[in-house]
């Protein structure tokens, strides 16, 4: 097996760089191939910004996982599913209690949004540290395996929660936020409900970037991801900031799942699969990096969009799972530590 | 082996002290064997009693059919294959479908009439004889199955086997929601050749059979789908399918192999160091478990006649690593009878018993429908499991000394950790 060796082996990267370089020249050369193939050439922009929208959502989610995992160094299973149970309360909200609908008062509707947002936000934030403290706090001293697979379960639990309540219908809010354009530049179209969506996450974004680099609660934070015995000895309590990290990646599902709301629909299971794609994400930017994370996401949310919308030679929606998935296993295999993660001892 | 402490138990039994007197006295390996050997008999001999046992019985309702039970035989026989990559060598496979799938379109490929475009027969049975497409015969496809399944697990393993214990896990989950994904999207449409039939799959599979000449020399059966009792042989054949996995499990756990395998599940770097090659040793291991899963999974689609892209969901891994966990990651008879457990919850049991308890107990204006809830129940059988009794229900006596010495984190291990913290000359700083 040794003529395999070159596999992983990282200490002498010219292999992996050499093909990492072919396999990014011809993703490039693919998407000037297709700009060209392209009619309208204003569509190829119009599947950028809609891959910035998508990769939005995928950044909070993905978020999630990658605080969950610099903390505990556990992948959280559950988290999508989490992300679909408040999505679904948060639709209850808009439309049987809130009775948000598209002739709704301006006023009404931003003071309506605010509030499922923020409700969704405490759900998804009490769903995310419930689960920690039921299951994943007793196994702190277990095999990490244990916890892993414990977090499948969850996931699994969490799901059929969502089945019992809302069962297997999808659904859907009412167009709140009108497509009209934010801009129309010679056929590309940005709505305001794609604008909504990134409007609402950046300062989320920074907000937390703020949360965690400068607040007491954030310093605790990254001083129990880099060692909980001396973070404990300097006087942090662990468990809490633990429960803290749960509760704010739960936090962050919300607001997502409300924005996946605002453009799609979901049902009781609609959050296993973008929860494994958030990861992937997590993982393509680096996992346990804050910023690897939003990068990451953004760029599945691009290659996502790219490969349903562009025509030449490409795979389409079928594969897009396979895609991100192939993308996922050759991070894992070539470059675990990500894009702009660094290489740890445990990486290989 | 169980046989010691089960011969003790019998043993004591009132009533049995006579019995018990004697049985002592046999060879170990006699009476180990003995317990075995009577289940062999009440399963193999099942099919004719199964219709004089009772019908109505609480909570349960009826005793399994014949046909469910070739499906639940089928999963325990996966459930051992996946015990040997989890459970002996403690490598977390969340995509034991993918093999499963593997296996089942590889039955697909040699033994119905996908390729019509060429007229390929080897040792083929009955009608199928005339028919386009490849017809091998099916008891050498099930072995083609099962090398071709191997040959994906070494594929799939090789680059990922290095990766740490929860990063393999991502991958194999990885390789379980690709391969599906292909398998339903390579049809005309999707990849310009029609390989797998898309989402229709492919049907009709060839049925196992012996043959006419051996049917007029021996009495076998012709074909198992067209004789009258067709659930009766597929639930013996499976059957026969199931002991040589177990036989094959047992006597690999105690090989030199198997011996490699649990060294790394309890200490990687201690059995590198040891001299265990631990690449060779862990691809090994999924091969062999890949294996077990590609028989299987071909011998579900003759079963079935076909295979379909909506039986390999993420849900059948998981449901699999249920069994593995509840019964006692490494135990192999524990995996078998939760296997054997869960299998018939899934097929018939939770049907049965939520009728029941609509029925008797609940409040009959609001039925609950239990098999609605299967993976939420697993799910929480997963969890709990893991938070009371993580060596399962029977647990293998050197996994339980693991998980109660806390792999890896033994006292010895602990010492030699601080001690190495401690010479490290940046005082064992992480980075």
């Amino acid at each position: 097996m040794n003529w395999l060796a070159f596999i992983g082996n990282r200490r002498g990267p010219h292999l992996t760089s050499v093909l990492a370089i072919v396999f990014l020249f011809l993703l490039a050369a693919w998407l000037v191939k297709n700009f060209f193939v392209l009619h309208d050439k204003a569509d190829f922009f119009n599947v950028f910004l809609i891959g910035l929208t998508t990769g939005s959502v995928y950044a909070l989610v993905a978020l999630g996982y990658t605080l969950v995992y610099g903390i505990l160094q556990l992948i959280n299973f559950a988290h999508g599913d989490v992300f679909a149970l408040s999505g679904l309360f948060a639709s209850t909200w808009i439309v049987s209690i809130f009775n948000l609908d598209e002739q709704s008062a301006t006023l009404v509707l931003v003071g309506g949004l605010f509030a499922t947002f923020l409700i969704a936000m405490v759900f998804g934030a009490l769903i995310n540290s419930t689960i920690e403290f039921v299951a994943y706090r007793r196994l702190r001293a277990a095999p990490r395996l244990a916890v892993l697979i414990t977090a499948v379960g969850m996931s699994f639990i969490v799901q059929n929660i969502s089945l019992a309540i809302y069962d297997v219908n999808f659904r859907s809010i009412p167009p709140l936020i009108s497509g009209a354009s934010v801009f129309d530049f010679r056929g590309v179209h940005y709505g305001w409900d794609a604008f909504f969506v990134v409007l609402v996450t950046a300062p989320v974004l920074v907000l937390m970037t703020w949360l965690v680099k400068t607040t007491r609660q954030g310093k605790a934070m990254r001083a129990t991801s880099q060692d909980p015995e001396a973070a404990a000895i300097m006087g942090i309590d662990v468990n809490r900031t633990i429960s803290f990290t749960f509760a704010l990646a739960g936090g962050l599902a919300g607001i997502g799942a409300v924005l996946f709301l605002v453009e799609f629909n979901m049902r009781y299971d609609s959050g296993f699969q973008l929860g494994l794609i958030a990861f992937t994400a997590a993982v393509l930017g680096g996992i346990g990096n804050l910023t690897g994370a939003v990068l990451g996401a953004v760029l599945i949310g691009m290659i996502q969009a790219f490969n349903e919308g562009l025509p030449w030679f490409a795979p389409g929606p079928d594969w897009t799972r396979s895609i991100v998935f192939a993308i996922l296993i050759a991070i894992l295999v070539f470059r675990p530590e990500g894009l702009l993660g660094e290489r740890t001892p445990e990486g290989a | 082996m169980a046989g010691g402490r089960l011969r003790r138990e019998i043993g004591r039994l009132p009533g049995l002290e006579v019995v018990g007197r004697y049985w002592r006295r046999l060879p170990d390996r006699v009476a180990g064997a003995v317990p075995v050997l009577v289940l062999v008999v009440l399963a193999v001999t099942y099919p004719w009693y199964v219709e004089s046992l009772p019908t109505n019985v609480p909570l349960i309702n009826t005793f399994p059919s014949i046909h469910s039970s070739v499906t639940i035989l089928v999963f325990v026989t996966m459930a051992v294959g996946l015990n040997i990559v989890v459970g002996y060598a403690g490598l977390l496979d969340l995509g034991y479908v993918a093999f499963y799938a593997i296996g089942a379109y590889t039955a697909g490929w040699f033994a119905s009439g996908q390729f019509e475009q060429v007229n390929i027969h080897f040792g083929s049975i009955g009608p199928t004889g005339k028919l386009a497409g490849i017809h091998i015969s099916i008891w050498l496809v099930f072995l083609i199955a099962g090398v071709t399944t191997a040959i994906g697990g070494i594929l799939i393993g090789l680059p990922t086997l290095r990766l740490r214990g929860d990063y393999l896990a991502i991958v194999t989950l990885g390789f379980g929601e690709i391969i599906p994904q292909a398998v339903r999207n390579a049809d005309k449409q999707g990849v310009g050749f029609n390989l797998t039939g898309g989402t229709f799959g492919i049907q009709p599979i060839d049925s196992p059979g012996f043959g006419q000449h051996l049917h007029d020399a021996l009495g076998l059966p012709v074909t198992y789908q067209q004789s009258l009792h067709a659930d009766r042989l597929f639930f013996w054949t499976v059957l026969v399918v199931l002991l040589v996995t177990i036989f094959c499990s047992l006597r690999l756990r105690d090989s030199r192999l198997g011996r490699a395998w649990i060294a790394i599940r309890e200490d990687e770097t201690a059995a590198g160091a040891m001299g265990v090659p631990l690449m060779r040793t862990k691809t090994w291991a999924y091969a062999i478990g890949a294996f077990f899963g590609g028989i299987a999974g071909a011998y579900i689609a003759t079963f079935n006649a076909g295979a379909f892209p909506t039986q390999f969901d993420f849900n059948i891994s998981v449901f699999l690593l249920c069994m593995v966990i509840l019964g006692g990651m490494g135990s192999l008879w524990g995996v078998v009878v939760a296997g054997i457990i869960l299998a018939w919850l899934n097929v018939e049991g939770l049907a049965n018993i939520g009728a029941w308890l609509n029925n008797n107990i609940l409040p009959s204006d609001h039925p609950i429908e239990v098999p609605k809830y299967s993976f939420g129940i697993y799910g929480t059988l997963i969890v709990l499991m893991m938070l009371f009794r993580p060596t399962g229900l029977i647990p293998e006596r050197r996994r339980k000394r693991e998980i109660e010495e806390g792999a890896g984190r033994g006292p010895i291990d602990q010492a030699l950790y601080e001690s190495r913290r401690a010479d490290e000359p940046d005082g064992g700083a992480k980075g």
